[in-house]
């Protein structure tokens, strides 16, 4: 199934946590200090350089190349979203986006967030640069290059970015707790093999 | 010898990350592979299945397999001076300009970027001097999804190895999907605090197919795989029977009143590459300081 940005609420409220997907359109890539820049603007009462609104958030810090031509992307996998937990929640009610790309998960408040938004997290295979650069087909501008390459945020056209696994939709599933309910289970079994 | 082979010794440095950033030593590859056929979860299937045709795919347009290109840490044995360092920080700023690497190396504080990967202790160089002839290099490019999750702990004597397995797997569920499994694990068990992680990163340096020489490390690493295997983490942290590609330990003595332990991972971009130097300028690269 193709996503194409920008998203509806009933679009993204229509899939679920397992779902295979991949990604057509303009998607924003941001990490740590975009989300804390953004916020801290928004706070000011200042608008940012793009409409996030119904748009894809990609967390990733991409190495990317300037030739004649202007910017390149040569890699971009996902990165750890959990370190964007504590910031999400806010961003994705402020900010109104509709789908998070990303590694990792995250936690119960990004969830809950997504669940009252109409908001989901898809999963990208972390370290999939290459793949994930041919799912890329330009970038159409960048702003805040002062915070470094890996921390701008970046605005790609994405034309067939995935695969992509539904593990956070937007009913309050996340299949990261599913799997983690499954690993506590595990745990006797895992101490009794080590002799503990 | 350094002196006289400064230049080279820049430009193997450049040859080094770039065999390490875009191509996987075979063993880790054949971990991966075995890891595929195996695997009963779809699911995982699925992401080991994308890993394997990204590596597939950066080995074919020699770009970087993952976009976190790393900070670098360096092991160098054989005759070393000042000038070596020299030639391995010009090596990395030249690597990272041209292969290109993400300019990954910011101060800690103010978050500057100098853009080269080179600044005040990166890269990072580790020396071992040694009588031989021969300058030997080993890169291994470190991701921060997976050095976020080292840990260490200064157990009691009384913990003993039930207390060092515990810390282990404790680290491995805690860290779950976010430093890309499936991982190898580094441990570190004994020395000081600092030795026990610089002997948990190194021990990343062992190829997977190259068991351990004390035998009862070797038993101690296999049960430790089989165990974190069960624990369904997964790649990814998706669910799966492949948490662990393997388990690396490495010890030293320590204090009486000790049982420092370290558990450093390493994502399954598993990057490595060595050379070896000599004086008549001849080089051999191979994927660990074990095959050369």
């Amino acid at each position: 199934m193709i996503l194409k940005a920008p998203l509806s609420e009933e679009e993204v409220r229509s899939l679920r946590v397992g779902q295979q997907v991949s990604v057509d359109g303009t998607v924003f890539i941001g990490r740590d200090e975009v989300h804390m820049r953004a916020l801290e603007l928004h706070g000011q009462g200042k608008l940012l350089p793009v409409d996030l609104e119904d748009g894809i958030l990609y967390h990733c810090g991409p190495i990317v190349k300037r030739d004649s031509k202007g910017w390149k992307v040569i890699a971009a996998g996902p990165t750890t979203s959990a370190r964007m937990n504590a910031l999400e929640p806010d961003f994705i009610r402020e900010f109104g986006i509709r789908a998070i790309i990303g590694k990792g998960g995250m936690s119960r408040p990004t969830v809950e967030a997504m669940r009252e938004h109409g908001c989901v997290y898809l999963a990208f295979t972390g370290g999939a640069a290459v793949l994930a650069a041919q799912g890329i087909s330009r970038v159409r501008g960048v702003e805040w290059l002062d915070l470094g390459m890996p921390e701008a945020l970046w605005i790609v056209e994405a034309k067939g970015l995935g695969p992509l696994t539904v593990a956070i939709d937007a009913h309050g599933n996340s299949l990261y707790e599913m799997v983690e309910e499954r690993v506590q289970e595990s745990l006797p079994a895992v101490r009794l093999r080590l002799g503990l | 010898m350094a002196t006289m082979v400064g230049n080279l010794i820049e430009e193997v440095v450049v040859q080094l990350l770039r065999d390490a950033v875009t191509t996987l030593p075979p063993d880790v590859v054949q971990a991966l592979r075995r890891a595929e056929s195996r695997e009963t979860s779809e699911v995982a299937r699925s992401q080991l299945r994308t890993i394997l045709d990204n590596i597939d795919a950066a080995d074919r347009l020699a770009v970087p397999m993952c976009q976190d290109t790393g900070v670098h840490v360096f092991y160098v044995t054989g005759p070393v001076d000042a000038s070596v360092e020299e030639s391995i920080r010009s090596g990395v700023a030249r690597a990272t300009e041209e292969i290109p690497l993400r300019p990954n190396a910011v101060h800690p504080l103010t978050r500057e970027n100098p853009g080269t990967n080179v600044a005040v202790g990166l890269p990072h160089i580790v020396h071992y001097p040694t009588d031989d002839e021969f300058l030997e290099i080993t890169v291994l490019p470190k991701g921060a999804g997976s050095e976020n999750m080292t840990a260490l702990a200064m157990l009691s004597p009384a913990d003993g190895i039930s207390g060092v397995k515990r810390f282990i797997l404790d680290t491995v569920v805690r860290a779950g999907g976010r430093p890309c499994p499936p991982t190898i694990v580094g441990v570190g068990i004994g020395g000081t605090s600092d030795l026990a992680v610089s002997l948990a990163k190194e021990a990343l340096l062992r190829p997977l197919d190259l068991p351990n020489i004390d035998p009862e490390l070797a038993a101690l690493e296999d049960q430790l795989t089989e165990a974190l295997n069960l624990t369904g983490i997964g790649p990814m942290g998706l669910g799966g029977d492949t948490t662990v590609l393997g388990v690396r330990v490495s010890t030293a003595y320590c204090h009486t009143a000790s049982l420092p332990v370290a558990v450093n991972l390493q994502c399954w971009a598993a990057r490595r590459a060595t050379a070896r130097i000599y004086p008549d300028g001849r080089v051999r690269f191979g994927r660990s300081p074990f095959d050369p």
